[in-house]
């Protein structure tokens, strides 16, 4: 663990210098153990791909004294649950309006539309970090079959819950944005509401599924797009 | 009750300290750009919480006309746009009573680009994940997730009977914050710190890090003995740099991680953007250092055109200089609440 001094007010501690699910997973069991041991001064946590955020208050606390707090609860280990994540099934209906661009990945990678819905809902993608946008997952493991660069010429508007292709990374848009990727289809559930003042659907560390739905099925859950699914 | 907007000013938004405990959800931690500034506003319209919290407007360059729907004690910080309350000029750094129905003018400001008005029991707005702060982006906190319009009624936090209150003590003490020389021992000292540099320019002063070795040694030179001007994209999110290119060893991209108000990113193309209270939660670019909490007043304080320098000091430097910071902003709390207690 490498500690690097973030200004007056954080510390940023890298367990790593790529995106793998190991270096992650060790990101997740830090943030953890910060989370859970209540230590004056220390205010939030930011974890990303290789690396957790530790804002201190400067009042309270400085740099020495949390890069030493950091060190002593890595010591600790073994005991700390091993959380691997919830798994949070997110309902997609694939293609037509929601996913403009589905029949051009399918031309892309050679293969039919039904085969890239079933790539792409076949498996499930840890959420290495939240960023970009409130609720913005960063997803690792896409199938290579299906990787499709982004387009030359991004949208200005993007309706929320659309999922997307953007090279090999997959991710869903939580709120309308701008955005380059392709797009392949759209939930219907709103996956952030910050007006509700709750924690979101998913975090860092948990995992999604994609599970393919038809157009009636969607047009039921936007009757209650808050619902738990 | 409260203020009503006649005119909203450039761009005019509620802030407070920002939005804490969301950022790992990617949530912009948004509150006021120039937090001193902010917080001294607090103090002196009476809200003498010691986090000095409450929501405050934040108006940029030019600030507009606002009418009070009821009593109130308010006071101004910051940038210096010529206040006026019915065509009358009145002092900044200072509590001052309006009645029902006065008229508060700002103008555009000759010098300074952000100006904070606090009234006395804070904008009270709806709190929103434990903030009033606006986030423009994200449409959320504030006054209906936006900017303020012509016509907004902001209301304030305390009944009319309370303000009353605290009319009368101010009222007996206008002669300790009244306009013109400086007899006032309460408002010289308030005004927040600035220091300069090379060639008197504003100087910032940065921890070096995370990511200073991405950098050349001739990059890391550059970047201290060069002024930077601000570029016309600076906005509540960045402060975009001209100046002199910064060598890279290798790119400017990284894996992703968490950033703070006042990382110093550069781009691609060697350039050095300053993140302010909008930022984004996580970024992407190599960071060379971050600029201490105490500087980011002045920085939020200045307009493009403007230069700066930069200068690195150690994370326990900056710490220091944030707790005295601190203990002269609670010195000056404590001389307030002493005046106001006579």
């Amino acid at each position: 663990m490498r500690l690097k001094a973030v200004g007056d007010r954080a510390v940023l501690a890298e367990l790593g210098d790529s995106i793998s699910e190991s270096i992650n997973r060790k990101v997740m069991e830090l943030n953890e153990k910060v989370r859970s041991t209540s230590r004056e001064g220390i205010l939030e946590t930011v974890p990303a791909f290789a690396s957790l955020l530790v804002y201190y208050d400067p009042l309270v606390i400085d740099f020495d004294e949390v890069s030493q707090f950091l060190i002593n609860i890595c010591k600790t280990s073994g005991e700390s649950k091993k959380e691997t994540g919830t798994l949070v099934r997110i309902p997609v209906c694939y293609g037509g309006i929601h996913g403009k661009d589905l029949s051009f990945v399918a031309e892309h990678s050679g293969l039919k539309e039904e085969e890239v819905i079933e790539i792409h809902s076949g498996r499930d993608y840890r959420i290495y970090m939240l960023g970009f946008l409130p609720g913005f997952p960063y997803l690792g493991g896409m199938d290579e079959r299906i990787i499709t660069p982004r387009l030359s010429l991004p949208r200005t508007k993007i309706p929320a819950g659309s999922v997307g292709i953007g090279g090999e990374q997959t991710g869903i848009y939580p709120m309308e944005s701008p955005g380059g990727w392709q797009l392949i289809g759209r939930t219907p559930l709103r996956l952030f509401d910050p007006q509700m003042g709750e924690k979101g659907r998913y975090q860092a560390g948990d995992s999604i599924r994609f599970v393919p739905i038809s157009q009636k099925e969607f047009d039921e859950i936007s009757q209650t797009p808050e619902m738990r699914w | 009750m409260g203020l009503e907007m006649i005119q909203p000013g450039a761009l005019s938004t509620i802030q407070d300290l920002g939005r804490e405990g969301y950022q790992s959800q990617g949530f912009q931690k948004s509150g006021a750009c120039d937090k001193y500034s902010m917080k001294l506003s607090n103090l002196l319209a009476g809200n003498f919480d010691e986090n000095c919290k409450e929501a405050v407007v934040e108006f940029t360059l030019r600030g507009g006309e606002i009418r009070f729907t009821s009593p109130e004690v308010f006071s101004l910080t910051g940038a210096d746009m010529r206040p006026l309350l019915n065509g009358e000029p009145i002092p900044m750094y200072a509590p001052v009573c309006a009645q029902e129905g006065d008229v508060l003018t700002l103008s555009l400001a000759p010098t300074g680009l952000r100006t904070y008005l606090a009234v006395h029991g804070g904008i009270s707005v709806p709190a929103v994940m434990g903030s009033r702060s606006t986030n423009l982006k994200c449409r959320l906190g504030g006054f209906k997730g936006r900017a303020l319009k012509q016509g907004d009624c902001l209301p304030t936090g305390k009944t009319t009977e309370q303000v009353k209150v605290f009319v009368e003590i101010v009222k007996g003490r206008e002669d300790k914050f009244a306009l013109g020389e400086d007899k006032s021992f309460l408002r010289r000292p308030s005004t927040p710190s600035r220091y300069y540099g090379l060639h008197g320019y504003v100087l910032l002063r940065v921890v070096e890090g995370p990511q200073a070795e991405a950098f050349t040694e001739e990059g890391l030179k550059t970047f201290l003995r060069n002024p930077y001007q601000l570029s016309m994209s600076c906005d509540r999110m960045a402060c975009k740099l001209e100046g002199p290119l910064i060598g890279l060893k290798e790119g400017a991209d990284i894996i992703s991680d968490g950033i703070v108000e006042g990382s110093i990113q550069i781009s691609a193309s060697g350039l050095p953007m300053v993140m302010m209270a909008d930022h984004q939660a996580t970024g992407g670019y190599a960071k060379i250092g971050t600029v201490i909490s105490t500087d980011i007043p002045s920085l939020a304080q200045l307009r493009p055109g403007e230069w700066v320098t930069f200068q690195f000091i150690t994370p326990k430097e900056a710490v220091g200089i944030y707790r005295k910071e601190d203990k002269k902003l609670k010195d000056f709390r404590k001389r307030l609440m002493d005046v106001m207690d006579e």
